[in-house]
């Protein structure tokens, strides 16, 4: 297989104040497509200071990501943009959907910005929220917003889907359904999904785990039999 | 009964400092007014400029502060430290400068600012030459509010945004903007409010309006019932002010 992405030796430091914090401590890994990789470690770690670093939103401070031909570390603010605007998807512990916008106009955002998306409304139907289209997210329950998020996500056809415990704030029933769009997604569309999540339940479903501890990767784990969500339940 | 000639006229700075004429008709007043607010009815034409000359002053320093202040209230939010266009020059500068013009109390502002006014507006007094004084004064204030406004915008969204692809201006429309409407509206509701309150002042340039009106006549004058009708048509502005900014607020408030 080939690899989508390649992270070496990458480290990120954080001024706060007069104290360094290394958030992350020579880091190397490659990501495959159409893989389903689960980041697991405690707080703290560095797993969303990597996913991070994958989608462009920070840079490293020494080391190599590269995407493609695209040095990500390399790479000008606008660069980083296009990056994210073409290739990467989203999703959020805490949605983080528009409150001025309809749950179909918030899918249609993203559509806006992408050069090959998806029909949002169809996607809506795909998540099973084709009857909420025009209500607020402040009408929605959590799960709700979170299946709109992942709407919105994979409405610009993104090469990479990063999601940073998407179901961090969900019970374990609106979890599994949530983890089923995520999988689906990976599997139907055969694109690759990397999943933070501190829940070892979860990392079942995953081809293969990085394990984080204090800002290294502490191993990678490579599951011979990855399991549905829906055979998973916490 | 004497009637009273109302002009109807198009409030706009001409270069000549006249007004545009609409229509010119006269009316005559009901008794009551000659009667129990005589004082009122013997200077009704000076109450009905000063009425015109407050509008006037509102509607320009308000329009010009509206844009200016928006502009400057985002500079101010993007390039504060962790904002999406960090820059702390630009930042610092622009703090200071607000805050100074924000401690000038407004009559010291009105008259410090003849020399820019005559600049500006060519003139320094009348109407024309409070305008530039008013925008100065109330500027500062609007841009704490639209700051205030966008400070509102939960970081997250801006974070969703940017991790979409949304460039930085992509940002300041679509989620500090859209998302901050009401909160702007509440924001440009109090600022048209104390601009209101700033005007009263502007007679010290020979601007009149209200303001001027109830000093020179009813104070100066003593003649009570003309401050208190001023009185009357400011809470009444103020009230029109107030609801459709609640109503403008209450629409985008979801």
């Amino acid at each position: 297989m080939k690899p989508l992405l390649q992270a070496e030796h990458i480290t990120k430091d954080y001024q706060l104040g007069e104290v360094t914090v290394h958030a992350l401590k020579d880091v190397s890994f490659e990501i495959y497509e159409k893989e389903l990789i689960v980041i697991l470690g405690p707080s703290g770690s560095g797993k969303s200071t990597t996913l991070n670093i994958l989608g462009g939103i920070e840079t490293v401070t020494s080391g190599s990501v590269i995407y493609g031909s695209l040095k990500l570390n390399k790479a000008d603010p606008q660069k980083l943009t296009a990056y994210r605007r073409e290739h990467i998807g989203f999703i959020f512990q805490f949605y983080n959907l528009l409150p001025g916008l309809t749950a179909l106009e918030n899918i249609a955002l993203s559509a806006e910005l992408s050069n090959h998306p998806l029909d949002p409304g169809k996607l809506l139907e795909e998540v099973g929220l084709a009857d909420r289209r025009d209500h607020f997210p402040n009408r929605l329950s959590g799960g709700e917003q979170q299946r709109i998020a992942i709407a919105r996500a994979l409405c610009k056809n993104p090469d990479l889907l990063l999601c940073d415990e998407p179901t961090g704030a969900l019970d374990s029933r609106t979890g599994v359904q949530v983890l089923k769009l995520l999988e689906g997604f990976c599997r139907s569309y055969e694109k690759t999904v990397v999943l933070i999540t501190h829940n070892r339940d979860i990392a079942r479903i995953a081809d293969r785990v990085f394990y984080f501890k204090d800002g290294r990767l502490e191993k990678i784990e490579t599951n011979p039999d990855p399991k549905k969500p829906d055979e998973i339940m916490w | 009964m004497p009637g009273f000639l109302l002009e109807m006229q198009l409030p706009g700075l001409m270069p000549d400092g006249g007004w545009i004429l609409l229509a010119k008709k006269t009316i005559t007043g009901p008794a009551f007014i000659e009667n129990s607010l005589p004082n009122v009815y013997a200077h009704w034409g000076d109450f009905l400029s000063a009425m015109k000359d407050t509008l006037i002053m509102e509607l320009w320093a308000g329009s010009v502060s509206f844009l200016i202040g928006l502009i400057l209230g985002i500079v101010l939010t993007v390039t504060r430290p962790g904002g999406i266009l960090e820059n702390r020059i630009i930042y610092q500068t622009l703090d200071k400068i607000v805050n100074m013009f924000r401690s000038i109390p407004f009559i010291i502002l009105l008259t410090a600012l003849m020399p820019l006014s005559r600049l500006i507006m060519g003139t320094a007094i009348y109407v024309r030459g409070a305008i530039v004084p008013l925008v100065f004064g109330c500027t500062p204030f609007f841009i704490r509010q639209v700051e205030a406004a966008l400070a509102q915008t939960d970081y997250g969204l801006v974070e969703a945004a940017l991790s979409m692809g949304c460039s930085p201006l992509d940002v300041i429309w679509r989620v500090y903007l859209k998302e901050s409407i009401g909160h702007i509206a509440r924001g440009t509701t109090i600022t048209a409010i104390s601009l209101l309150g700033l005007t009263a002042m502007a007679g010290a340039v020979g601007a009149g309006g209200l303001g001027d009106f109830a000093i020179r006549y009813g104070h100066d004058r003593n003649m009570t019932d003309i401050t208190w009708i001023t009185v009357l048509v400011l809470v009444i502005a103020v009230s029109i002010v107030q609801t459709f900014g609640g109503w403008v607020a209450k629409k985008n408030t979801h």
